[in-house]
């Protein structure tokens, strides 16, 4: 069901320079040229009454109610399905029309149940509507005839109910789930009288259904219902906020009764989702309600001591006295700080601000460290900016996509559903990646090439793509020579088209056929429009940077830059990564991507704040992990990110945090940090805290409030009053004013205000007098630098080899379901679909190895040890294994190194030279995992928690 | 600070600009980028370790940028 409240023209938006006028019940409209009457209708004031019809759908004109009078034609035609004509003249109520109208709801309503009363649907049923609409008053067949009434309802589903009595067969569910989602798991089984929704003949749970909630939002009854809506009744009103979970970056009315969220619908108006959803943005909010949440601060002198509630200004007070104390003994650079990106923009820039101005160094680094800070370095070098080059509306121009190193179904599922409509309108696809992701194969997608390349080779891959691009003749040098520096380009040009770098010299070394390196090389070379997606696949390497700029190399050489349809479009992870970079999070940047040995830069923050900036740059986090074993780096605080979990090399971070002598942890709960913390800081949900999120796509998207945060404060307060307490005040009313603070400071975010936000409801930075809207596409005119920069791009092979002790390669990915550490789904149904991380094992693999499918194994690395759960696939190819980190206690970086991209310090998650061999208990990590979560959990105030239920 | 690490580092990075045929970018490259991105302490213990005959691990282009171009890269 639509959200409440909300317009539904019936028919998708049509965008035309040409434009129809026409006469609607005697009222003149002029809409464009390929609108539907019943869209056109609205335009006039006018609500044909409809129930196969909604905006978010292509026409069908099943349901009969929407029919209409056109003067000179005969008969009653639909009007979803009839086009706009000059001059039309339609009428869309006569005697006539109200009468058929009658007689279709009669038949509907006559297989339908009388429940309505008791209906959740009620109030917000457009079944319902429409009986008032046409005024009936009567069924003349009576109900007693053949009926679905007893169909039974399925409850497979978490978050959802099918209730088939209810169905009335209009097929938006099915349409949604090809149109929208683009999954094909609905269809209609039988014909005529026997015809039904079926999930492929199953139930939903067990089904293809990806439980986007598409088919929810579009059904009209009550038939596809939300169980949150069956328990709590509909909600009263609505706020606009921002997903927080993936770097897509979702809009959603948060449908509210009282400060009870009832459930979240992808909001229409979003420029990032255009009202679509995934499983976690959608129904995975019940996290923010869980039991586990810690709601008071606690503090401790030791790891091992029992934790004490005390009060925020004993809290603040402290860890402030602790932060001097560390200060005075070891040195103003021996404490800092890491930010969120899932936390806000406004709350980033007040922890950067907080370590800049008052910790007196330059020590805040983010989680981008972890993910996409190679992206940063890389686009910077080569474009100019650290940032991807498009919006996500671009892809409907894309004629080839090229896919490196990304899983948009399931890391990005909103996103990859905007990618696969486009794909299955013709363009051409190539998937670079090790693993046989979903995208490769599926209904109506196949990729044209899949470089399944050896994990650790991507380099060697762009080079061989570029090489083609060169020697055969595809370089677009027109537009090279206008916008390149040419000496950069003409040394890139030698060294590319070395005979070392033709597919056919690489293919030992990157496992990828030359022929399928020639073919997609021109796909993409001889496209219209070549645009390039890629994910972590390409940072999270030891050349990560490199091949960052390798593909800014191949997009430059192909002139696919500068226009809708084209670019390098980096698919960020979390929610606020672009946001939290934006913000001067790294220790060698000030807000904007402004390096801090710049003196105007420096003195420009220095006369707001008050304060003089330090010049040099800080530590990265590995960095700090270093220097605290090494003594002179002892404290840290953490806002919302759980380095204990997400960051490689577990062994080394829990010894680098167990040395340090005050970790301080804002988080929602006690996550594997906070085990080996000092201070916790209960920080809010982004249902608590009003603030911006800015998404893959630069899209600086509102947060609002809209429940109290659950510990009295939101995360920004919690900064501004540690800061206080540290004799600095950072005195914000609203975090408005923070970002005035940042469009003041930040050339880029110049134009970014609150107001302007309310008005046009997002803006892509950059935004400033040049662009006071935004900019969707970037380097349209020239690029950022001036000049594209070309960049030589090496192969340099990882140091981390296998050999007769670790044959195999582990690669590290994500689910669909669950997100990141998993903190958060976690703590909802979603441990449904994926309860455990698995390893994903080759079938020739496994069975040298003895290994039955569902066995445990264990898998060890040079690094350390951990046992998973076989899982015998070809998705994996034979020496390569794969896994997620969602659960803790999977261990997943006790396996990973510390090898790390040369530029950024990014870990090397996707390549781990691994053994695996069959085994019937847990590691000794696993051992002791549990034994520290059952120690720390009875030093909390009151004992455990109730931990492992699902909220919702 | 854990030099074998920072050896490591130092010789990956060295291992891109080493790439550039011109050997003076090479060496510019490879000192404003331990400039832009590493905090003094790394740098100077490093520095220190060739400055006492160690780094013996480090790779030709450290070894040199850190003569040629060592106002560069220290504070």
């Amino acid at each position: 069901m639509y959200s409440i409240h909300e317009r539904d023209p019936g028919t998708p938006i049509r965008i035309s320079t040409k434009r129809v006028s026409l006469t609607i019940d005697g009222v003149t409209v002029n809409v464009p040229e390929g609108t539907s009457v019943m869209r056109a209708a609205t335009q006039a004031g006018v609500n044909v009454p409809k129930l196969c019809a909604t905006d978010s759908l292509e026409a069908f004109g099943s349901c009969r109610l929407c029919l209409v009078q056109i003067e000179g034609r005969r008969g009653f035609p639909a009007s979803c399905t009839t086009l706009v004509e000059p001059g039309m003249k339609v009428t869309t109520q006569s005697p006539k029309l109200a009468t058929l109208r009658r007689g279709v709801m009669e038949l509907y309503i006559s297989d339908h149940p009388l429940d309505c009363l008791t209906c959740p649907a009620n109030g917000n049923c457009e079944l319902q509507e429409m009986a008032g609409v046409v005024g009936l008053r009567e069924v003349r067949y009576g109900y007693a005839g053949e009926n679905h009434l007893e169909a039974p309802k399925d409850e497979s589903n978490p978050y959802f109910s099918f209730d088939a009595t209810k169905c009335i067969v209009c097929s938006r569910c099915v349409r949604a789930c090809e149109e929208v989602q683009g999954t094909f798991a609905l269809t209609v089984l039988g014909r005529g009288f026997d015809s039904k929704i079926s999930p492929g003949g199953t139930d939903f749970l067990s089904s293809e259904c990806v439980s986007c909630g598409a088919c929810v939002q579009a059904c009209p009854t009550s038939t596809l219902m939300e169980k949150s809506i069956e328990e709590r009744g509909q909600p009263d009103h609505v706020v606009a906020t921002t997903c927080a979970y993936c770097g897509v970056g979702c809009s959603f009315r948060a449908e509210m009764k009282g400060n009870e969220v009832v459930r979240m619908v992808p909001d229409k108006q979003g420029g990032a989702n255009h009202g679509h959803s995934c499983v976690k943005g959608r129904f995975a909010w019940g996290y923010a309600t869980h039991p586990d949440r810690i709601t008071t601060p606690m503090i401790r002198a030791r790891i091992t001591d029992p934790w004490r509630e005390v009060s925020w200004e004993e809290a603040f007070a402290y860890t402030a006295s602790e932060l001097r104390r560390i200060q005075g003994t070891y040195g103003a650079a021996s404490i800092g700080a890491i930010t969120s990106s899932r936390c806000t923009n406004e709350e980033t820039y007040l922890v950067q601000k907080l370590v800049r101005a008052v910790f007196g160094n330059n020590n805040v680094d983010t989680c981008a460290r972890v993910c996409h800070s190679p992206t940063g370095y890389g686009l910077k070098t080569t474009l100019g900016e650290s940032a991807g080059t498009q919006d996500f509306d671009s892809v409907e121009h894309a004629d080839v996509i090229v896919v490196i190193g990304a899983n948009p179904t399931d890391a990005h599922p909103v996103f990859a559903s905007r990618m696969k409509k486009r794909l299955r309108e013709g363009a051409g696809l190539v998937v670079i990646d090790p693993r046989q992701t979903d995208l490769v194969r599926q209904p109506h997608v196949e990729a044209a090439y899949h470089l399944q390349l050896v994990p650790g080779t991507n380099v060697a891959v762009i080079n061989a793509l570029a090489h083609v691009i060169v020697t055969e003749g595809m370089l677009r040098e027109e537009y090279i020579r206008a916008r390149c520096d040419l000496v950069e380009y003409e040394k890139w040009k030698a060294f590319i088209a070395l005979p070392e770098n033709s597919p056919e010299a690489l293919e030992a070394t990157t496992g990828v056929p030359a022929a399928q390196i020639r073919g997609a090389a021109r796909l993409y070379g001889q496209a219209k429009n070549g645009a390039i997606y890629y994910g972590l696949g390409v940072t999270e390497h030891s050349q990560g940077s490199t091949m960052v700029m390798g593909i800014a190399n191949l997009a430059m050489a192909t002139g696919n830059i500068g226009r809708p349809g084209v670019g390098v479009n980096p698919l960020r992870g979390q929610n606020n990564v672009q946001g939290s970079c934006d913000m001067g999070s790294f220790p060698h940047e000030l807000p904007g991507y402004r390096h801090v040995s710049d003196p105007a830069v420096r003195a420009l923050f220095g006369a707001a704040w008050g304060v003089e900036i330090q010049p040099e740059p800080g530590l990265r986090i590995p960095n700090m992990f270093d220097a605290a074993l090494d003594g002179s780096f002892k404290g840290l605080y953490v806002q919302g990110e759980d380095i204990a979990q997400s960051d490689p090399d577990t062994h080394h971070v829990l010894r680098a945090l167990s040395s340090m002598e005050c970790v301080i942890v804002q988080d929602l709960f006690l996550v594997e940090t906070a085990k080996y913390a000092h201070v916790f800081f209960p920080g809010a949900t982004f249902l608590e805290k009003d603030g911006t999120f800015t998404n893959a796509e630069r899209r600086i998207n509102r947060v609002r409030k809209v429940m109290p945060p659950r510990a009295g404060l939101a995360d920004w307060e919690i900064t501004v009053r540690l800061g206080q307490a540290m004799g600095v005040d950072m005195p914000y009313a609203h975090p408005s004013e923070i970002m005035d603070e940042i469009a003041a400071l930040t050339p880029t975010f110049h134009g970014v205000s609150y107001d302007k936000l309310e008005r046009l409801g997002s803006i892509q930075w950059p935004c400033n007098d040049a662009a006071p809207e935004g900019t969707p596409v970037m380097h349209a005119e020239q690029f950022v630098r001036g000049k594209g920069r070309f960049v030589i791009t090496r192969y340099v092979p990882t140091t981390e080899r296998t050999n007769r002790d670790y044959p195999l390669i582990l690669t590290t990915g994500r689910i669909l379901s669950q997100y990141n550490v998993g903190a958060q789904t976690r703590r909802t149904a979603n441990v449904t679909w994926h309860p455990e991380d698995v390893l994903e094992i080759h079938p020739h693999d496994a069975e040298f190895r003895g290994v039955a499918d569902g066995d445990l194994v264990a898998v060890t690395s040079r690094a350390g040890e951990t046992v998973l759960r076989a899982e015998i696939t070809e998705r994996v190819q034979p020496g390569v294994v794969y896994t997620t980190f969602h659960h803790p206690e999977s261990g997943a970086n006790v396996v990973t190194t510390e090898n790390s991209d040369w530029a950024t310090n990014c870990p090397e998650y996707k390549v781990t030279a691994v053994q695996v061999r069959r085994t019937t208990e847990r590691s000794v990590w696993q051992r002791e995992f549990d034994a520290t979560a059952h120690a720390q959990a009875d030093l909390l105030p009151g004992g455990p928690r109730p931990s492992g239920e699902a909220a919702e | 600070m854990n030099l074998e690490k920072l050896t490591k580092m130092a010789n990956e990075i060295a291992a891109f600009f080493d790439a550039d045929p011109d050997r003076a970018a090479a060496l510019d490259g490879f000192a404003g980028h331990l400039r832009r991105f590493w905090e003094p302490r790394m740098r100077k213990e490093l520095v220190a370790l060739v400055d006492g005959g160690g780094g013996g691990d480090l790779l030709p282009l450290v070894r040199q940028a850190f003569v040629e171009r060592r106002a560069q890269i220290l504070p």
